[in-house]
């Protein structure tokens, strides 16, 4: 009887404490940011729903990536959609062809009347997520490239600089050779699989991953992941993983234990992954370095291009949800709060501004490789091949690409046989994407 | 005599019966229909723009290789999970029958993987397994053995068959024990006193007496395998590497829900529900029927 009272006090404390939020609009955004990184943009919505009386930002976590895209599509479906989700890059065509369900950003702030300057945001990211006119469609939150992490204290003991990252294949050849003579089991392994050593490796090295400007140009696009420099690449890393130059872990992070424990010395993952090694790699000091070129291929270093994710805004909402995600979107690209999740997390800086800012607090002096990321996607002025890619299906697309490497790695498949297969398959759903959507652009 | 029942009223047993049909009609037949409807249709993701293609997606499906290699992986997958967990819970059951003392503790033990959510068992299983940190790995490495289920499409089936088969040993283990016990001792006895030996006994009456309960696992352990494996699969190898563990269940939620492919996925359900009523089938017509003893 007393537990009941004091649970019924309890609760109309908790309403009344409640109670002035009742007047404020709600605004729910459904994300894949897990772990320490969800718990970062938790706080960052917490400050931005007490910096203003009238708007009620409501993070929820959905899952992975995929998970979260699944789960909006089958709440448009069901008329239950959330006013913002976040999706990943290679969702974006998928977004992109959805004319009637998603609202564009550009739109989306014009329409509200917010001030909004396209143009303080980093073009080799905004680049991604405009469409032929230069319009940004969704605002970029969490953007990242793949660089090289490696083990100094292992470097140490093999007797390399452990200041300097191997800067080319064949040094990393060289150097995981002696890694491995100095008694470590394994050179270097990779998250992303796809992502890293075909996508990135493609536009590092200046090279097509498909026809008509990597996809920008147009849905007739095909995939060209075969050409002779990437065939030789995978092949390469086929036969370095009999001897564990390279040791193969799994797609998405699912290597990074390798790293941790010290079995592997290197490891190509997103700068995003920063927080999460820092976090993790007990007992050694690490490095961050650029991904490594090829010498012998013309035009190499061009310049990596991004992962990660943005925020997309999907209609269906009252005018004043929407005037509420325009003045969100505001706040979260302003420079200090960009800096600020920059600096925590690894994700690039998605404005000039917040860069700057981060510079001027002297973050890079005192966190020697932060900068390694940005440096990397601003190397030269973005080509036609390093641009970033747009692929209908695309996620489909990665998991055929990631099997098929999973075959070539293990020594089923020979590496052209491989990615022959891998384009073959990918056209496919590239011809029927160009169907399906045919008409609509 | 026939028994009969009568009601005062016309409609009385449709009222009566009108819970379970509004269950099977909402969860069973509206789904179903849903599934035959979509699976004649190419969508987008959002649903959008919609197009009747008639048979095409089962044409664009059997013509894949991929999914005739789903098929093959699912029935390797399914025999192994099948043989090994019913072996190894008969062994188990004619153990226990045998125990005297604490016989209720090692019942109990062997009982509690089945509480488990299939999920769970896999997680537990990738760790024993993964090929950096887990126990199971470390040791088949001091043996020489370099296991990598993230590249080795053998490694990957091991791991997830021997996941599955651990969960399922324990459902089977029960009803292996309640079949022995139902065996009357008298047949063993006379059998033992003709001067039959513990191995000759079992194979020639214990095991022809069980046979009931043997097909009625075997059917029930195939429903398993080909269709709750999914949390199993998701959690540990999520189907690679390079398609080795992709098993039918696990296709449909990949090209559905991650691929967004509405059409394809829905024709593998179709397919699929014709599997389970294939097996039902069967079950319904032989286990009661055909196997007498």
């Amino acid at each position: 009887m007393r537990k009941t009272f004091i649970g019924v006090l309890a609760a109309t404390a908790l309403l009344t404490a409640a109670g002035p939020a009742f007047a404020r609009i709600d605004i729910p955004l459904w994300h894949a940011m897990g772990g320490n990184l969800g718990d970062k943009l938790n706080s960052m919505v917490k400050a931005f729903n007490d910096s203003q009386p009238e708007y009620n930002v409501i993070p929820i976590y959905k899952g992975s990536y995929s998970e979260t895209v699944t789960a909006a599509i089958a709440a448009f479906r069901a008329k239950q959609q959330p006013a913002i989700v976040q999706v990943f890059e290679v969702g974006t065509a998928t977004m992109m062809a959805a004319k009637g369900a998603v609202y564009p950003v550009f739109q989306l702030m014009k329409d509200t009347g917010e001030p909004f300057d396209p143009k303080a945001y980093l073009p080799a990211i905004t680049g991604y997520y405009s469409d032929v006119h230069g319009n940004m469609l969704s605002l970029p939150f969490n953007s990242s490239t793949p660089v090289l992490y490696y083990n100094k204290d292992e470097f140490k003991r093999a007797g390399l600089d452990p200041e300097k990252a191997p800067a080319t294949w064949t040094e990393l050849e060289a150097d995981a050779k002696k890694l491995q003579a100095a008694g470590v089991t394994c050179g270097f392994t990779t998250g992303w699989p796809s992502w890293v050593q075909v996508e990135n490796f493609s536009a590092w090295h200046n090279l097509p991953i498909g026809t008509l400007s990597n996809g920008f140009g147009g849905l007739g696009t095909r995939l060209t992941i075969n050409g002779p420099i990437q065939v030789r690449h995978i092949g390469r890393l086929a036969d370095w993983q009999k001897t564990k130059i390279f040791d193969y872990g799994g797609r998405e992070s699912a290597s990074a234990p390798k790293f941790y424990s010290g079995e592997c010395a290197m490891y190509m993952n997103s700068s995003g992954a920063y927080s999460a090694i820092k976090a993790n790699a007990k007992g050694f000091q690490f490095g961050v370095g650029m991904l490594p070129y090829w010498p012998d291929v013309k035009g190499a270093p061009q310049n990596s291009i991004i992962g990660g994710a943005t925020f997309w805004v999907l209609r269906g909402h009252s005018p004043d949800v929407y005037k509420g995600v325009a003045k969100f979107f505001t706040y979260m690209s302003s420079a200090p709060v960009q800096a600020d999740w920059h600096q925590f997390s690894g994700y690039l800086p998605i404005t000039m501004a917040a860069y700057e800012l981060t510079r001027k607090q002297g973050y890079y002096d005192k966190n020697p490789g932060t900068d390694i990321a940005i440096k990397q996607i601003n190397l030269h002025p973005p080509t036609e091949n390093s641009k970033g890619l747009r692929f209908g299906y695309f996620v489909q697309i990665r998991d055929i690409i990631e099997s098929d490497l999973e075959a070539i790695w293990s020594g089923k498949t020979p590496a052209k046989a491989g990615l022959d297969d891998a384009v073959m398959r990918s056209n496919e759903l590239l011809i029927r994407f160009e169907h399906e959507n045919e008409g609509k652009q | 005599m026939e028994k009969r029942v009568f009601f005062e009223h016309r409609l009385t047993p449709y009222l009566l019966v009108a819970a379970q049909l509004a269950i099977t009609l909402i969860f069973f037949i509206w789904p179903a229909a849903q599934a035959f409807y979509q699976s004649t249709i190419t969508q987008d993701a959002f649903g959008l723009s919609t197009t009747f293609v008639g048979l095409a997606n089962f044409e664009r499906l059997f013509s894949d290789s991929l999914y005739l290699h789903s098929i093959e992986i699912t029935l390797v997958f399914s025999a192994l999970v099948a043989a090994s967990s019913l072996s190894i819970a008969l062994l188990l059951a004619a153990m226990a029958d045998r125990v005297i003392r604490g016989s209720s503790v090692y019942k109990t033990l062997l009982i509690w993987p089945y509480a488990l959510a299939p999920a769970i068992s896999g997680v537990l299983w990738l760790l024993l397994f993964n090929p950096t940190i887990g126990i199971i790995a470390y040791a088949l490495r001091q043996v020489g053995y370099s296991w990598n289920n993230f590249l080795s499409g053998t490694d990957a089936m091991i791991l997830i068959v021997a996941a599955a088969t651990w969960k399922q040993v324990s459902y089977n283990f029960l009803f292996f024990l309640a079949g022995l016990q139902f065996i009357p001792r008298s047949l063993i006895e006379a059998a033992a006193i003709d001067g039959a030996s513990p191995f000759k006994r079992f194979w020639t009456i214990v095991f022809p007496l069980l046979s009931p309960t043997t097909f009625f696992l075997v059917v029930v352990n195939l429903v398993y395998a080909f269709f709750d494996t999914f949390g199993l699969v998701h959690t540990t190898t999520a189907g690679g590497p390079a398609h080795a563990t992709e098993i039918l269940v696990y296709k449909v939620y990949r090209d559905g829900f991650v691929g967004l492919d509405v059409g394809g996925s829905a024709a593998q359900s179709v397919v699929l529900m014709a599997i389970v009523v294939l097996l039902t089938a069967i079950q319904f017509r032989y286990v009661e029927r055909k196997v007498v003893y």
